[in-house]
Order: C-alpha cells, then structure tokens, then sequence
C-alpha cells in the first residue's frame, strides 16, 4: 500500500463517515458542520487527483462560502423542530428508492471498463489553465449566459421578498 | 523523498516557532504601543523591560481552570478555538518567507510549500477560520456569543469578496497565483504596492476586517458584547483564541508583504534577486520578518487610533464602496494591460 | 438651538482625512513624557487632608489623648471601632484626666475610611493619617490594638493645649 493509497483510504472513508453523519445527526448545526468536514475531505480527493485548482475552489466556495451562509440561516431560524421528526413510512420508501437506483447505476458504470486516465492531464498551474481557458476561450457565451441566469435569479429573490413593501 | 520530508519537518518547526514567538510578542507590542499611545510605560516588570511577560501570560493562561459550562455543545465549544489558530498556522505554509538558502551546496527554497495556486490556498483556509467563531458563538450557548457569531459570519463573508476581488488586479500584471512568482516579480520590477495602490487600499481595510480588528471588531466588541464569541471561554481555550487572532493578523500580515511590499527582495543589489549564498538569504528572511513586523505595529497603531464602525457603517463600507470599487479597479487594470502594454 | 451639519467636501466625507490627523496624533504621543508612577518604588503624592487608615495619637507630654468617650465607637458607620474603657493609676503625671481606653480596637477589614470618627471625637484624638496599603495573612493582623494605633498615630502638634494646666 503507497502513501497515496493510505490517503485516499482516509479520505474517502472521512468523507463517508461525515456524509453519514450529516444525515444522522440530529442537530441542523451538526449537520452542517460534518457536510463542511465532507467538503474539505473531498478537496483532499481532488489534491489526490492533482486537480489543486478545484480543490482550492472547492473549500473557498462550498465550505468556506455557502455553508457559512447555510449555518447563518439555520442559526437565525434556530430549528428545533426537526429533533422531533417521525419516522414516515412515504420517506422511507422512496429513499430506498432512490438509494437502489444509485446502487444500480453504480454497478453499470464500474462495469465499463476505464479508459481516461484521469490524473496526469493537468499538470499545468495546478489544473488552473485546464479548468479556466475552456471557460474563457472555447465556451464563453454559455459562461456569460450562466452568469446572466443566476443574476436574473437573484433579482428575482430580491423582488420576491421585498414584495411587501411596495 | 526521506530528505525532502526531514527538510520539510524542519522548516515547518522553524516556521511555525518563529511565528508563534512573534505572536507572541505581537500582544506584547498591542500592550506597549497602546501605553506609550496614552502617556504610559506599559509592562515591565517581568524581566528586563519586560521582555518576559508572554511567558508570564502563557504559563497563566495554561495553568487556569477549563471552565466548561453545562449549556454549551461540547464538542462544538471545544473544537471552535482549535479551528480559529488552525487556518493561520495552515497558511503561513505557502508564504515564501525567503529566496533560498545555499546549504551543503543544496538550495533549500525558502517556503514550506510552493504551491502554484498559492494564494486560492490561502483564501481557502482563510475562509475556513470563520468556522471557528461562528461555532463558538453558537455552541456557548448565550446571548452574546451569539450575536458575536452571527456579526462575524456576516462580516467576513461580505470583506472576503473584497480581499478576494481587491487582488485581482495584481495577479493580472503578474501572470502567476504562485506567491513565490509574485514577489520574484517585484524583485525585478518595482513593489506592486506602487502600481496598485488602490487595490492594496482595499486589500489592507478588508483584511483588518477579516482579522476581526479595530475598527472592525464587532464580532467581540467588549462594550456592547462582553467578549463577544468568546465571552463563554477560559483558560487556554480562551488564549488560543488570542492566538488566532493574532496569529490571523501576522498571515494577513505575512500575504501583504508578499502581494504588495516586495516580499523578502528590496530594491536593490543583492537583494533584488534570489540569494546565492547563506548569509544573503538569511538576510532576505529577516528583510520579509521586519516587513510583515512594521505591518503588525501598523495593525496596533490603527486599533489605538480610530473607533469601532457601526454595524450598518460596516455592511455599507464593504458593498456599496469596496465592491464596486474592486470592479471598477479590475476593469481598469485589465483595460490598461491590454491597451498599453501590450 | 439647532445646530446646523457642517456641509462635508467629497474628500471629508471618504473619513480618510480624520483617520489620518487620528493616526498621527497618536503616532506624535509615542515619545512624549510618561505620567506613569511606578507604585511600590515611586510612592503616591498624598495631600494634608488625605483619608487613609484611623490612628490614635498622644499629645506633647506623652498623654494618650483619647479618653474613652466612645462617640467614635457610636458613629463609626461599619462599626469597625470597639472601645474598653479604663481608669487611669492615680498618680501618674497624666492622671489629671482621669479616663484612657484599656484596649482600643479598630478592625482595618471593617474600616470605610469615611472619618467620621475623626470628626466627631471632641479631644481631637483620632486621625486619618496617610496609610493606605494595609494588608495581612491572617484576619488577627487586620485588628489594630491600642499600641499599633498609637505607634501609627506618634504625636500629634496640638495649638491648643487643653489638659496642661488642669
């Protein structure tokens, strides 16, 4: 076993054991804190895959932006209801649903032999060129028009909750 | 790879000494330069000047009841403190500290870790510290470390988009996010802080705001919020959060240096180029360490000078002016890289 | 009175001239002269009408100038003071008065330093002299007796002097 393998093993197996306590704790805090530990364990996989570029982006955006904003909205609504909730026969089901379609698609794809190597293409800048040129060269019109999109969103939120004051 | 890793242990213990001394003595420097600020000595009765009181307040601050108070979340309440030092500690490793240093004919660089995205890092774990004070001030369980928390998550999500778009500019006229390629830039050609002096405005504002400081300080802002997130706290909890903080301050510190004040270089022979021999890379570390010190009294000389913002002063600061500003700033750098220099 | 704002310039309204003049004003007090007194070497300056600890004092015979009237003990708001009368030996050179405390105790845990005392007592025999640091290991330490006080108190340069000649 290499030093990678040994990395990899801990943090996948970090990542599955904070992805399962997010779901299984019951504090809405909690949960939130063991998704940001997913999130940097999986910046850890990606630093594995020499994609730095993304694991960076991954920790700055996601644990280090959006779930101060998730834990800032959960603190402000301090829910305590959901510590209470009932074990729902409909929920169950349809997550057992779910979990077996996961299962199945897994089998299909590690049925497909790989062909891409997936490390080793982005040496350069840490992945950083590989990820930004397509973005600013070959695909820029999608880019601007995603961007545009979330801007119509927001506004949209904006006038949605200041609907009442007009 | 056995020596790279011994190598790398070394330098980490070195770093991380050097820096926690500093740390150190920063509080030191807080106390000192706020008497002097008032017509006071300051403390010096332990040891000569005294040189020693950071061991005296260390030695205390462990040697103190761990209070735990049975309302808090234990597990929360315990790790805050930890995940406040821990990104700064983290960070200082991609911070070139010096050139190089010739060694048994080996060049040891002078960085932990020369990472090619060097300063996303840096962001990264920088917005990881917020971690720290939010879940001390939700786990405390009490008023005021709440509303300490809840200050800080908001403030440092809204002057982390400013640092972030404040340093936009100088990565776009160097051509490299790898803070060692930064200050070689500089080395050769002239301090950014001359050419960008907008966005090192910017940067250094937000930057005393996302190290929670004066005028900044809401978060734990004693008059209205005893201590704010860590009003709950004793012991050596509480002094990791000090810690942190300052620690905060010199990582903040340290990436100004790198980013704006030429880094270990000065403008001119022989330390306007990597070194090639020891005593001149010895020199470029205490050149970078006695920048990133003029930075901390700097720090000091701001909080004993000008009072705390509003909160409502604050929000506006960091949206309606920085924000535009840093995009205006980028417009223009890009507009004049592309039509003038090239 | 309405007081009218001040119309700010462009330049004044962005603080950064008033941070400036700040920053500089504190920068100019860095090396100016310290008003700090180092306590335990460099003694505090205390002024005729200082309150510090209560002291008996004697008069220029070498009389103990408190008769045990015990106003002092009545007054004393903390009642920090208590007071055993005595008779003095018949021919003593300070029998002309006839009554001195046989043990006066003034209990320094007790003591407000208001001096009330002083004020009332009509021999002018107590004072508030000029100690102020009085410390101790044990409460016992703490009750000062006759001869501490009198010790603390010396003698006391009387204009009038009213057991002379009587």
């Amino acid at each position: 076993m290499s030093s990678y393998d040994i990395l990899f093993w801990f943090f996948s197996l970090a990542m599955l054991l904070s992805g399962v306590l997010v779901i299984a704790s019951r504090n809405p805090v909690t949960s939130a804190i063991c998704l940001v530990a997913l999130f940097v364990f999986m910046a850890g996989l990606f630093v594995l895959l020499e994609a730095f570029f993304l694991a960076a982006i991954q920790i700055l955006v996601y644990a280090g932006a959006v779930m101060v904003l998730f834990l800032f909205v959960i603190m402000l609504l301090d829910l305590k209801a959901s510590q209470r909730r009932r074990f729902g026969w409909l929920a169950a089901v349809g997550g057992l649903v779910v979990a077996g379609a996961l299962v199945w698609e897994l089998g299909i794809i590690l049925q497909t032999p790989v062909t891409v190597a997936v490390s080793g293409q982005t040496e350069v800048g840490g992945g950083l060129e590989a990820v930004v040129k397509p973005l600013f060269a070959n695909y820029m019109l999608p880019f601007q028009v995603t961007a545009l999109l979330l801007l119509v969103a927001m506004i949209g939120v904006v006038l949605l909750s200041k609907k009442d004051l007009q | 790879m056995i020596e790279f890793i011994v190598i790398s242990f070394i330098k980490i213990a070195a770093v991380i000494g050097v820096m926690l001394t500093i740390v150190a003595y920063t509080v030191m420097l807080e106390r000192w330069v706020c008497a002097w600020m008032q017509d006071r000595i300051g403390p010096n009765r332990v040891g000569p000047f005294g040189f020693l009181q950071p061991l005296a307040d260390g030695v205390k601050l462990i040697l103190k009841e761990d209070v735990l108070p049975h309302h808090v979340h234990k597990v929360l309440y315990t790790i805050g403190p930890t995940l406040v030092l821990m990104p700064a500690l983290i960070n200082i490793g991609v911070i070139p500290w010096g050139s190089n240093l010739p060694v048994f004919g080996r060049y040891i660089k002078g960085v932990i870790a020369d990472l090619d995205i060097g300063i996303l890092f840096i962001f990264a774990f920088a917005a990881l510290s917020v971690y720290g004070i939010v879940l001390a001030g939700w786990a405390s369980n009490s008023k005021y470390p709440f509303l300490g928390g809840i200050r800080s998550s908001a403030q440092m999500i809204s002057y982390e988009v400013c640092l972030g778009l404040s340093v936009v500019p100088v990565f776009m006229q160097v051509g490299a996010l790898n803070l060692s390629k930064v200050v070689e830039y500089q080395a050769a050609h002239s301090w950014l802080v001359l050419c960008q002096p907008v966005s090192f405005f910017i940067f250094l504002v937000s930057a005393f705001a996302e190290t929670n400081r004066t005028p900044f300080d809401l978060p734990e802002a004693e008059q209205e919020l005893v201590g704010g997130y860590n009003t709950e706290y004793s012991s050596m909890k509480f002094g990791m959060f000090f810690m942190g903080e300052y620690a905060a301050m010199f990582v903040m510190s340290a990436l100004m240096v790198t980013l704006f004040f030429g880094g270990w270089s000065l403008p001119f022979a022989p330390f306007n180029a990597p070194a090639t021999s020891l005593p001149v890379g010895l020199a470029h570390i205490g050149i970078f360490l006695a920048k990133v010190v003029a930075l901390l009294f700097f720090y000091v000389w701001v909080r004993w000078t000008i009072p705390r913002f509003r909160y409502d002063q604050l929000m506006a600061l960091g949206w309606k002016v920085f924000i535009p500003l840093t995009i205006v700033n980028i417009v223009f750098v890009g507009a004049v890289l592309a039509l003038v220099v090239k | 009175m309405i007081v009218q704002r001040p119309k700010l310039t462009w330049w004044e309204r962005t603080y950064l001239p008033q941070i400036l003049a700040g920053l500089w004003l504190t920068l100019k007090h860095i090396p100016r002269r310290k008003f700090t007194r180092q306590y335990p070497e460099e003694k505090p300056l205390l002024y005729g009408d200082y309150r510090g600890a209560p002291v008996l004092v004697k008069d220029a015979d070498g009389r103990v100038k408190c008769v045990s009237c015990q106003l002092c003990e009545f007054v004393c708001p903390p009642k920090a003071i208590r007071i055993t009368p005595g008779f003095r030996p018949e021919n003593r050179f300070d029998a002309n008065v006839e009554k001195e405390p046989k043990d006066f105790v003034i209990d320094m845990l007790r003591c407000i330093y208001c001096g009330m005392c002083e004020e009332v007592c009509p021999e002018e025999a107590i004072f508030l002299k000029n100690d102020f640091a009085i410390t101790g290991y044990k409460r016992e330490e703490l009750q000062f007796h006759k001869e501490k006080l009198l010790e603390l108190g010396g003698v006391h340069d009387d204009k009038i002097w009213k057991w002379k000649n009587k």
